[in-house]
């Protein structure tokens, strides 16, 4: 392992693999990305792989629409011989509420204002792109056909491949111990491996950046939830878009794969690390799926997992640095989001390492808005 | 035709099919061991060997037997998957049957009832 860099990552999950890359690109080469397990074992290879722009905050659509841009071409960027399974099927996001509804007609003026192509449905008009969703008490739906699916495996690891083959040095099974400061500069990583002298560190470590963030002394205002999820077994093209509901809590995507991939989203889910399986996620997941996509019923669940959420008071994330600790940045608290924004912040943070203005602004998602108080709560989230 | 001994073992790499239920090939797996993987997770997170309807019970002593020869170790001190639940593919219709409570035997046993949000 190198003993020097210019820069330190902590997270081998899509975050720090995109920022590795990005920082490389900027011609920060001399990287070492620091992962404890390997690529994928935190957050994102836990994910539901969607990706959508249909935000309720003119700062996540801003930094979600820029990503799926990057999206669109990534396979060929990175010069990716795999797939990142990139396919943009859209997301059909349901509302069963009057609250949700009226939310919906503000979310889809706001993107629309911002050029993402969403629109307002009928209940008909879904039941058009889904044929075999229950539109009983469905007051309508919102659609954009650019949102969609990409595989977070392959993503990540084309990141990280990328950032290889441009000088960045991989440390999989290497755990970050401590960040060693002096006259409030960050001067090294401690690892399991050894030190690393470096003049910048990055936090992306996920659902771990709170013990990361504690190793400078900065508190974040984050906590970890577990989000159930499962997948089916394979099947032929059945539901082309994510269909989603905040109000029941629920997603469901068939993958290009063919099996079909859904989740929960349970606010009475205790606080913490847990990532552990229930049967009662299988009863209760089963049972509003098979409300909303009856013929599902006779579709075999292969396999059921979890992972964690970051969340943050007002569900956006926090970018960039701190205040008085000089090179320290974080990407932190994504708040089950992270995949989709990865293309973006990626770049948006090796930007702001090389001391250049970021390409999205980022105003309002330093870690001092929770001080000053100046949050807007995204709305849209399950 | 006769083939040289480097095609003949590629053409068997690419024939043999280590994971039945997604159909990955000798082929794929060691080119993604050569990419740098070293964990049967990372193997079955870039090639799908072992997500399928018998979760690994055969592919994963054989990726363990590969990787154990690329890394010069033996076998048992390759890092075993993540098992994950159910043990065996279920239909969500009968999931969604399930009884609040075994021991009780008078749970909620309608397919529509029962959604607690």
């Amino acid at each position: 392992m190198r003993s020097r860099a210019d820069a330190v990552i902590i997270g081998g999950g899509v975050i720090g693999s995109s920022i590795a890359y990005h920082l490389a690109k900027e011609g920060v080469k001399n990287v070492v990305l620091l992962e404890r397990h390997s690529f994928c074992t935190g957050s994102t290879g836990r994910c539901g792989a969607g990706v959508r722009e249909q935000w309720g905050s003119e700062r996540n659509c801003r930094l979600a629409q820029a990503s799926i841009n990057a999206f669109e071409r990534l396979t060929e960027e990175l010069g990716y011989e795999g797939d990142i399974e990139f396919k943009q099927k859209g997301y059909l996001i349901l509302a069963h509420t009057e609250k949700e509804w009226e939310q919906f007609k503000k979310n889809v003026a706001l993107q629309n204002s911002l050029g993402i192509p969403s629109k307002l449905l009928t209940p008909r008009e879904a039941k058009e792109i889904v044929p075999i969703l229950n539109t009983d008490g469905m007051l309508g739906a919102t659609y954009n056909r650019r949102d969609g699916h990409c595989n977070p495996f392959h993503t990540t690891w084309a990141y990280a491949q990328a950032a290889r083959r441009l000088g960045v040095e991989l440390q999989y099974f290497t755990e970050a111990t401590g960040i060693r400061m002096e006259g409030g500069k960050v001067v090294a990583v401690d690892t399991t491996r050894g030190t690393i002298s470096t003049p910048v560190v990055i936090n992306a470590a996920g659902p771990w950046a709170k013990p990361v963030a504690r190793m400078v002394g900065v508190d974040l205002p984050v906590y970890t939830q577990r989000h159930q999820i499962l997948a089916t077994e394979p099947t032929g093209p059945i539901i082309n878009p994510m269909v989603m509901s905040f109000s029941i809590g629920i997603y469901c995507q068939q993958t290009p794969h063919g099996s079909i991939i859904m989740g929960i989203g349970d606010t009475r889910e205790p606080k913490g690390y847990d990532i552990g399986s229930s049967w009662e996620f299988l009863r209760e997941m089963s049972r509003i799926i098979l409300r909303l996509l009856p013929v599902l019923e006779s579709l075999r669940v292969v396999r059921q997992w979890s992972g964690l959420y970051t969340v943050t008071p007002d569900a956006h994330p926090i970018l960039g640095g701190v205040p008085g600790i000089d090179g320290y940045y974080q990407a932190v608290g994504f708040s089950g989001h992270g995949f989709m924004l990865a293309p973006s912040v990626g770049r948006i943070i090796s930007e702001l390492v090389v001391g250049k203005t970021p390409f999205i602004d980022i105003t309002g998602l330093d870690l001092g808005r929770f001080e000053r108080g100046e949050l807007q709560v995204e709305p849209s989230v399950v | 035709m006769r083939r040289s001994v480097e095609e003949k073992s590629s053409l068997e790499q690419r024939n043999v099919i280590v994971c039945r239920c997604e159909d990955v090939t000798l082929e794929e797996v060691r080119r993604a061991i050569a990419q740098g993987a070293t964990t049967l997770d990372e193997i079955k997170r870039l090639l799908r060997a072992g997500m399928g309807p018998c979760q690994g019970r055969t592919c994963r002593e054989l990726l363990a037997r590969e990787l154990a020869a690329h890394l010069g170790k033996p076998v048992g001190e390759i890092m075993p998957p993540t098992f994950r639940p159910p043990a065996k593919p279920v239909k969500l219709g009968l999931v969604s049957r399930m009884v609040e409570d075994v021991s009780s035997g008078d749970g909620d046993s309608s397919p529509e009832g029962g959604e607690s949000r």
